[in-house]
């Protein structure tokens, strides 16, 4: 049904995924970091284009899924000894994938602002809890605990240094590239699509759009939580300033800025992102969001595509 | 008991404050279909603007007055340079503009007025017994002061010639500029509107908690829970919703921690939007 993508696609995929997995090696350790932080908040960014991209439904609770991710990292890095990489990933994603399946089961029924206005909701909700239940979350302070080893296959791995993190980022946020892009030019990509075109007729044609809803926003959730967890890891704690709504502004901030249902954008929209902070942080200090701002909201009026958005039709090939 | 009538008080003065800053909110939603994610921060730049001309003249009613002119400027500047253009596209595109003027104007404000938090002195001094506590007259007197200005905006809308126009306008777009009704000014009017009750609520909400940057988005959820669970753009029930939050809050505020309070008010805005999403306090649409 869809058309095989050009060579000319997997080409330059493999020039930027090379490139990518160069980068550690040249890069100076602050860079280094730097990098690998692109990569888990683009898969943050990205698990939100399903939503705003291709579904049409702006959430601004992905800090609920990214959050919980990390704290379901920590749950299972400070409770069992010794620490487990695999179990942190399947913890985070089992807090990440409760989470949806609440927020899914009702936020899916409302449409638009309605929507936007339930996930911010829903994630201030989970905020408050995280924020005041201190004996288990550890309030404002959070909680900190050691990185696990990599383990693969049953091999018992070293430690991570920042390079080898970088590579095991690289490759999970790979991976859940594809996996995203296969799921978006699927049948059921394609229905989810339509739901973004036109509602009405989607539910008219006889799809039985809620449910389609459900499971796009379960989706998203999922891979945010993933996030959530490569974030926990990398830095070693989990703190409730992650399930703030400000991270969820800043998910929407990426996808507008490096455009809305292409999956690459929200990784082109967070690197523009972190790098305009880095440069404008170093002489504006905590002002950077002021031309920062001004510049998101002359991109929202007018390059609402966003900066890969001339690429859409290629990258959806 | 005593514990209660103190908290149906409270309600009821937090209520009217925050119906203040809502109905400029969902009177700039009934009439643009914008959801305005800066409401909050125009609030709390009126506090500081509010803070500033007190520091400078010492007179409350002035700064006041200056605080709603100054942010109804600023607002006729962010509907003509930012929102006008936004007109026809998509409704989440404002939000998305919005949102990037809310984060300019916080940030703006921490680096014009500092971290530290602002006192707004109370125009009205003394307090009378209540039980226990001694109660400030000022809580009084800013209920009835938003009562007023509430009042004010009703019988506006209701009378005046300009008023009828927003009306109007907020009916049916199309036809009121085909009887001739200026549109692109209406909405420009209403902006300013909405953006100097913002201001005047965070000016009366100053002497309570004192003026800080971050009190903005606090109050934009809080406003978005009210406009939401009164029905969006309904003037009557976001006033009626307001008082109805913050009773609640305030009641829930005798079992839990005031932080999780807020939780009571997000169950009975997510219950609303799934069991009557047209508001709580109007009549079943037919």
């Amino acid at each position: 049904m869809t058309p095989r993508p050009p060579t000319s696609y997997w080409i330059v995929f493999a020039i930027v995924l090379a490139l990518l997995a160069a980068a550690p090696l040249v890069l100076p350790p602050f860079w280094q970091r730097f990098a690998t932080e692109i990569l888990i908040w683009g898969l943050l960014a990205m698990s939100s284009d399903i939503l705003i991209g291709y579904t049409g439904m702006v959430s601004f609770g992905h800090s609920a899924f990214f959050g919980l991710g990390m704290y379901g990292a920590a749950a299972a890095l400070v409770t069992v000894k010794p620490p487990s990489l695999w179990l942190a990933v399947l913890y985070g994603l089992a807090g990440a994938g409760l989470v949806a399946v609440f927020v899914a089961y009702f936020a899916t029924r409302l449409r638009d602002i309605y929507f936007a206005i339930s996930t911010l909701v829903f994630s201030q909700i989970f905020y408050v809890i995280i924020f005041t239940w201190t004996e288990v979350t550890g309030g404002e302070n959070g909680l900190t605990f050691s990185q696990p080893p990599l383990t693969l296959f049953g091999l018992h791995g070293a430690r991570f240094t920042p390079v080898t993190f970088h590579w095991f980022v690289l490759a999970v946020v790979t991976l859940s590239y594809l996996a995203v892009r296969r799921v978006t030019q699927s049948p059921f990509g394609m229905v989810l699509q339509s739901i973004r075109e036109n509602e009405p007729r989607t539910r008219a044609i006889g799809y039985h759009v809620e449910r389609y809803k459900m499971v796009a926003v379960m989706l998203s959730g999922l891979f945010a939580g993933l996030a959530g967890t490569l974030y926990a890891i990398q830095n070693k704690f989990a703190a409730p300033d992650f399930v703030f709504f400000v991270v969820s502004g800043e998910v929407v901030i990426f996808n507008v800025m490096g455009g809305m249902g292409t999956l690459v954008g929200p990784f082109a929209g967070a690197a523009f992102f972190l790098l305009l902070r880095e440069g404008l942080s170093r002489f504006l200090t905590e002002y950077y969001l002021i031309p920062l701002g001004i510049i998101f909201t002359l991109m929202v009026m007018f390059v609402p595509q966003g900066l890969l958005g001339f690429a859409r039709r290629a990258l959806n090939r | 008991m005593d514990q209660i009538v103190i908290q149906t008080i409270n309600g009821l003065v937090n209520g009217m404050v925050l119906a203040v800053v809502a109905s400029g909110l969902t009177l700039i939603f009934g009439i643009m279909d914008i959801v305005n994610f800066a409401h909050g921060d125009l609030m709390m730049l009126g506090a500081f603007v509010g803070a500033t001309v007190l520091g400078i003249t010492g007179n409350f009613w002035l700064a006041l007055f200056v605080a709603a002119i100054v942010i109804a400027m600023l607002g006729v500047l962010l509907q003509v340079t930012t929102l006008r253009p936004l007109i026809g596209r998509d409704p989440l595109t404002t939000i998305l503009a919005t949102f990037g003027i809310s984060l300019v104007l916080q940030k703006y404000a921490l680096w014009q007025w500092g971290p530290t938090v602002r006192k707004i002195s109370e125009p009205v001094s003394g307090q009378f017994a209540l039980f226990h506590l001694q109660y400030p007259w000022y809580r009084v007197a800013t209920a009835i002061l938003a009562g007023l200005i509430i009042g004010g905006l009703w019988l506006f809308l209701k009378y005046g010639k300009y008023g009828i126009w927003i009306r109007a306008t907020t009916q049916d777009r199309v036809m009121a500029q085909a009887m001739g009704i200026p549109v692109p000014l209406v909405h420009t009017a209403v902006f300013a509107i909405g953006s100097a009750m913002a201001a005047a609520s965070g000016v009366l909400f100053g002497p309570f908690a004192g003026v800080t940057q971050t009190m903005g988005s606090d109050f934009t959820l809080r406003a978005f829970i009210v406009v939401v669970v009164g029905g969006m753009g309904n003037l009557g029930g976001s006033i009626l919703a307001a008082i109805f939050v913050s009773l609640i809050e305030a009641y829930a505020a005798l079992v839990v921690s005031p932080a999780q309070a807020v939780i009571v008010s997000f169950v009975v805005l997510v219950l609303t939007m799934l069991f009557r999403p047209t508001g709580l306090f109007v009549p079943t649409p037919k």
